[in-house]
């Protein structure tokens, strides 16, 4: 019984990263053919090629994260509020609130992104950077809205009121007592809200009309191109992000955390 | 200010994001499905749209391809996560580094999984040449067709690869939270091992693995790149088509493609149904 248990362990482990070797692999690779095994030569060119100036890797790698980064803070401006009047009121409605806020976590982009395209032509936002900031919001707001209701649901306003009746100003009362508390969802709620975006692919592609080139865009004219070797070096910046915020993040997330389902989008 | 000024102008900001945005493109979309679009002369609804897509035998295929896709990757990623679950629930030397390797491809885009299995899985690629060394086949060719393949077996095995951790996550902390005290009360009245679980862990984790598949059933059906990396050209999946109906030349093809996109948005909304009902019984349970 134990045995078996190690076995299967090790099965589904190989399983989980199997398919990220081979990218890995041909990034280091030239001229890597069947049947060949691993590559006869190895090689930087695939990195080279992507750290050069003129291959436009790392403008696209700059535009991505520019693009998330926005996407997260305008999350975050729009969705703590939102966090708040969901976490700490009850009132009339809250339930059709609630599941028009989690709609865009069920229904997929592609339902909804034909319609905004063909009324951000007339607002001129197709192929723009705006444009596609503006469209991630759909997928990264409800896990914002979703992390800040939980924490502002065992949130104490009473602070808040000795702080005022103390004699803070309400900005002063912000930056001292209330940040402080929702600071940890904030941080979470943001890293999930930039995971997310960092990932979308289709809603880019038709809103940013292939001008907007972030790097799943290039990723996968790579792959379709069939350049292996950059195809696995963009793969790896890729997915360095996720690593990251993975190991920054491991102790924050139980499954217990409706922030979880974020993981579904990306 | 009262309690309602105040939740109102709370929410305001972010219901005004989503009820234009989200709500604002799905009804576009499907005033365009029926070739009603005032600003543009169109003020004439009909059903020339949804005629011409449902006559279509390539929408069915696509249809019934992609829910193949959907329904298959839910349920064996189901399964095998409650499995990895039950797995990881025990404590056992390096399981944080277990956990972490679990938690690995939560962060890893689906767009990099299809392309990691495109390179496992294609005739020429690690499995193909696996098999050639261990003299199985000759040729390229003699290696079964997994990608582009008419039974979407690539597209499933990259969902397969990626929801596991995501339904095993959920599932794994359901578990944890709650403990294990009911399954030894089961075994100490004579339960066995299997009836404890079927009987007794089961019915308690099912909602919540409920909740994540139907997340995963909705994820699966609606996704563009995966099946754009790893699928047949024909028939290919709704998304896909729906994409190349919307980018055709013939621009009088986008109303079919908003057609399809409003029947994708009917299925995930009985999606939410279905997650609605079940995480609230999750919630309250």
């Amino acid at each position: 019984m134990r045995s078996f248990r190690v076995l299967t362990g090790a099965v589904l482990i190989t399983w989980l990263v199997l398919p990220l070797i081979p990218l890995a692999i041909w990034s280091f690779a030239r001229g890597w053919f069947y049947p060949d095994l691993l590559p006869k030569t190895w090689t930087l060119r695939a990195w080279d090629y992507a750290m050069s100036d003129t291959a436009g890797v790392l403008d696209s790698l700059w535009l991505t994260i520019w693009i998330s980064v926005a996407a997260t803070v305008l999350s975050i401006l729009v969705g703590v509020p939102a966090g708040r009047a969901l976490g700490m009121y009850k009132f009339r409605g809250k339930e059709i609130v609630e599941l028009m806020i989690l709609a865009p976590t069920i229904v997929p982009g592609i339902a909804v992104v034909l319609g905004i395209h063909s009324v951000f032509i007339s607002l001129g936002l197709n192929n723009t950077v705006s444009g596609v900031i503006l469209v991630h919001l759909i997928p990264t707001l409800p896990y914002m809205v979703l992390v800040m209701s939980g924490i502002f649901a065992n949130y104490d306003p009473a602070y808040e009121a000795q702080a005022r009746s103390l004699g803070a100003s309400p900005l002063k009362t912000f930056w001292y007592v209330t940040l402080p508390a929702i600071r940890p969802g904030i941080i979470v709620g943001g890293l999930f809200a930039f995971l997310v975006s960092w990932s979308q692919y289709i809603l880019t592609l038709l809103i940013g009309g292939g001008r907007v080139e972030t790097l799943p865009l290039l990723l996968f004219n790579f792959a379709t191109a069939g350049r292996n070797d950059i195809t696995g070096a963009i793969g790896m910046i890729y997915i360095l992000p996720g690593i990251l915020i993975l190991l920054l993040t491991a102790k924050h997330l139980s499954g217990r955390s409706g922030a979880v389902g974020g993981f579904g989008q990306i | 200010m009262s309690d309602r000024t105040k939740i109102f102008l709370l929410l305001l900001p972010a219901m005004f994001i989503i009820v234009v945005l989200f709500f604002g493109g799905l009804a576009i979309g499907l005033m365009r499905s029926f070739n009603y679009m005032p600003v543009i002369g169109l003020t004439e609804p009909d059903l020339s749209a949804y005629v011409s897509v449902f006559t279509d035998r390539e929408f069915y295929l696509s249809f019934l391809l992609t829910f193949h896709i959907a329904f298959t990757s839910t349920l064996i990623s189901s399964v095998l996560a409650i499995g990895a679950a039950l797995l990881l629930r025990r404590s056992f030397v390096g399981r944080g580094i277990v956990n972490f390797l679990f938690q690995l491809n939560l962060t890893v885009p689906h767009l990099v999984g299809a392309i990691g299995m495109l390179y496992l899985f294609s005739q020429s690629g690690t499995f193909a040449r696996l098999a050639n060394e261990f003299g199985m086949i000759e040729k390229t060719s003699d290696f079964p067709a997994l990608v582009f393949d008419p039974y979407a077996i690539g597209i499933i095995l990259q969902y397969v690869w990626k929801e596991i951790p995501f339904i095993g996550v959920i599932v794994l902390a359901n578990m944890q939270s709650i403990g294990e005290d009911y399954e030894s009360v089961a075994r100490s009245l004579g339960a066995s091992k299997w009836q404890t679980f079927r009987f007794v862990l089961l019915p308690l984790i099912f909602p919540g693995v409920l909740s994540a598949s139907v997340m995963v059933f909705a994820f699966t059906f609606g996704a563009y790149e995966i099946p754009a990396i790893l699928g047949a050209n024909f028939p290919a999946a709704l998304p896909v088509l729906a994409y190349r109906k919307y980018t055709d030349v013939d621009l009088a093809a986008r109303p079919e493609a908003m057609a399809m996109a409003i029947v994708i948005a009917l299925l995930s909304a009985v999606m939410i149904y279905f997650y609605v009902r079940y995480s609230r019984r999750r919630i309250r349970g």
